[in-house]
């Protein structure tokens, strides 16, 4: 099935239910070069939705347009219904670990207290019980034992723990996550893609930018393929065939080899 | 000194410009202290400074406290930002700002020179951003342009003022240079309104100006109004290089801003601790800047509060906790030394073993064979052990004391759990094991021992056989208690 096809992309949220992303003709230029463009997207609540394409698909920059981090040259973005920025504090983000110097001179505290930046309000300090909140969601990263670590002193895996943290803190119906999983080892990718799964069943919706083939199979619900435009969008049993991750990632030999492989263990 | 005779250059703008510039400096190193007192005896003017018995003296040191106030604080976040060339930046670009404040009504007026001075700087930063924005020139490149563009703008029109009639006696070149004496009054309560406004400001956003410095997209998505904080704080950061200017002149302004700030940083790891530390920096540099001035004749202030700020650099730098290259040398230095300590007491034990711990005591001969040493090494190396109460020493035997015994055991027992961890779980052949945990035995913990422990299953015998001391042993007696224990493992293979 191809869901670039607008109407039927269109459809796949339960009419008359707040979509928690929608999406229409949404165009991004850098200096005046396009490298989005009009992406339609209608977003079930609820799902765990991974964004796959390759390099240079825009992947990172269709999340932070729709997080209006980045202006659009054409389209609108509607969060809940409303205007991104009327409800930006229905959304969390884990930005890529590299976005961020880590020699800044913060700790592990620090850094996850800043999620709740945002339900503080401007110029109000954080409560004892935002200190608890962001001690709560270092537990669940399991990263409490390291709440008074600077945060060079880290491991990669460790720094996306706390970002993760961070944005736990948020409380947000709606994520968005930038590679959570670059460069983080075996078991950090279980415990991450665990509490993926725990938000997703807590009724959140999550958008996650994916870089391996082979396990978006496993862990998304949901898959959009991205190059430059919407190939697919869709539940990921309908999405992850040949012919469309094909579509999505032409003619690259390594990746398509690769595809062929996570295709046939999949059909075996 | 400089020839400033040839008519043929002056008539060039520019280069009078530059004249002037090189003229005022040594006009101003010669005019640059505080007061026009003429006594030189060192000890009655610091008797003068210490009283704050001069009005001048009272507005040079507050002045030079207030500033390092703000320089050190905003600092920070330049430092932290890595925009420390955007300070240096807006120090020059201000400069033509500052001369046309002067051309408002010909006269020292510190409100219209603020005014224009702080105009200027911004009209610098946003060329800045135009031009990075527009081009494919970066940022480094378009602060060097601005800098010295605006710098010498600045420059040609100080020197066109300067020719007119009531120019020379305007002091406008000391904007350049600085001067701490030509603080008045009026500076004063410019600079009390600056350093109250940054302060303030900085003290009620502090978690909003934290999260910007971080992570401006994060804050973005927390709906902080980012484009505003980032422009106020660059506001701020024009007030405080406009308040600087008349104190250490434009040339030294982006050292106050970076040097306490730097300072700080290397002393501590959280942002609010480096503000504090960079303040309280700022404030002691300015003073001992404004105080060594002042003792002699013909001293600079702007300088010396820069020397001042660097000197302390220079002390965090050497002997920071933790990070200076004092305590770094010494720690290793330490542990150099607890490790050789700790291989000697590994050969005293590994001797005894051999013998199945009949005798108590080994010979510096043994010891020396043993540690493939000279005596005279070997004898050193037993003198440290006696120093730290871990021998005694009979003649040229050498016997072990409890506490060291206790470490000799421990360290033996952290060999061979090591090398039995190395054969079981990692599957190394028992004959490559050894390097490693040569090293290793030396620097694992208490818990490492535990786990370590647990995963071999409390095992007793390492890959060569030869048994681990058990705990028991490491915390027993060394006489006759500790034969008892230890022999109970049998004799080694």
């Amino acid at each position: 099935m191809d869901l670039s096809d607008r109407s039927s992309s269109l459809t796949t949220a339960p009419i008359g239910e707040e979509s928690p992303l929608e999406v229409h003709d949404l165009t991004v230029a850098y200096r005046k070069k396009p490298v989005l463009w009009g992406v339609d997207l209608r977003a079930p609540a609820g799902k765990l939705i991974g964004i796959l394409g390759p390099n240079g698909a825009g992947k990172s920059t269709l999340i932070k347009a729709c997080m209006g981090l980045l202006p659009a040259s054409a389209g609108w973005v509607k969060v809940f219904g409303k205007p991104i920025n009327q409800s930006l504090l229905r959304v969390g983000y884990v930005p890529q670990r590299e976005s961020v110097d880590w020699d800044f001179p913060v700790n592990v505290m620090d850094v996850v207290l800043m999620g709740r930046y945002g339900k503080l309000g401007l110029f109000r300090r954080p409560t004892a019980a935002d200190r608890s909140c962001a001690r709560d969601c270092l537990e669940r990263v399991k990263m409490l034992p390291f709440a008074d670590r600077q945060i060079s002193n880290l491991s990669g895996g460790q720094q996306q723990r706390v970002f993760l943290a961070r944005a736990l803190a948020q409380e947000s119906d709606l994520y968005f996550m930038d590679e959570p999983f670059a460069g983080v080892d075996a078991a950090t990718e279980t415990a991450i893609i665990e509490l993926l799964h725990e938000l997703r069943h807590q009724g959140k919706t999550l958008f996650v930018v994916h870089h391996d083939l082979p396990t978006a199979r496993n862990y998304f619900d949901w898959l959009l393929l991205l190059n430059m435009r919407v190939v697919a969008f869709g539940p990921t049993e309908h999405v992850f065939t040949y012919d469309l991750l094909q579509k999505t990632y032409g003619g690259r030999l390594t990746i398509l080899s690769e595809v062929a492989e996570a295709v046939r263990v999949k059909e075996a | 000194m400089i020839p400033l005779t040839s008519s043929s250059a002056r008539q060039f703008l520019g280069i009078g410009g530059l004249f002037v510039g090189l003229n005022s400096l040594t006009t101003t190193l010669c005019a640059a202290r505080i007061g026009d007192i003429t006594e030189t005896v060192w000890q009655a003017q610091a008797l003068r400074f210490l009283t704050l018995a001069d009005p001048s003296v009272r507005f040079a040191v507050l002045g030079t406290v207030l500033l390092g106030i703000v320089c050190g604080l905003l600092g920070g976040f330049l430092v932290v930002r890595r925009m420390s060339l955007v300070g240096d930046a807006l120090s020059h670009a201000v400069l033509p700002g500052v001369a046309l404040g002067f051309l408002w009504n010909m006269e020292k007026d510190p409100v219209a020179i603020f005014i224009g001075a702080t105009v200027a700087g911004l009209l610098g930063t946003g060329l800045v951003h135009l031009i990075t924005r527009t081009t494919r020139l970066k940022e480094d490149a378009a602060l060097g342009m601005i800098l010295a563009g605006f710098f010498g703008a600045g420059l040609c029109l100080m020197s066109m003022f300067q020719r007119l009639p009531t120019g020379n006696k305007t002091g406008i070149d000391k904007f350049l240079f600085g001067q701490a004496s030509a603080i008045g009054a009026e500076d004063i309560r410019l600079m009390t309104v600056v350093t109250v406004l940054v302060l303030g400001l900085i003290c009620v956003g502090y978690k909003e100006f934290l999260l910007v410095s971080f992570d401006p997209g994060f804050s973005k998505v927390c709906a902080l109004p980012t484009r505003w904080l980032q422009h106020g704080l660059m506001l701020l950061l024009t007030f405080s290089v406009v308040i600087a200017l008349q104190a250490v002149g434009a040339v030294l302004v982006s050292a106050m801003l970076i040097t306490p700030a730097a300072t700080a940083y290397l002393l501590t790891d959280r942002m609010h601790r480096m503000l504090i530390y960079g303040t309280l920096i700022g404030m002691l540099s300015g003073v001992t800047g404004a105080f060594l001035s002042f003792l002699g004749t013909h001293l600079p202030t702007g300088p010396f509060m820069v020397l001042s700020a660097s000197g302390f650099f220079v002390v965090a730098f050497f002997f920071a906790p933790n990070r200076g290259v004092i305590p770094r040398w010494w720690m290793a230095r330490s542990q150099r030394i607890r490790i050789v300590r700790e291989n000697t007491l590994k050969a005293v034990y590994q001797i005894l073993e051999n013998e199945e711990f009949r005798r108590e005591s080994v010979s510096l001969r043994e010891l020396a064979e043993r540690r493939r040493l000279t005596f005279d090494e070997v004898f050193r190396e037993v003198r440290s052990l006696i120093s730290v109460n871990f021998a005694t020493a009979v003649d040229d035997s050498v016997a072990l004391t409890p506490s060291g015994w206790q470490r000799a055991a421990s360290i033996v027992r952290n060999h061979r759990l090591w090398e039995l961890y190395l054969t079981h779980a990692v599957q190394m052949a028992p004959d490559h094991v050894h390097d490693d945990a040569e090293k290793i035995e030396h620097v694992l913990g208490e818990d490492a021992v535990r786990q370590l422990e647990r995963r071999l299953e409390f095992a007793d015998r390492d890959p060569h056989g030869r048994p681990i001391p058990a705990v028991q042993a490491i915390h027993g007696h060394p006489n006759g208690s500790r034969e008892k224990r230890v022999t109970g493992y049998g004799k080694s293979s």
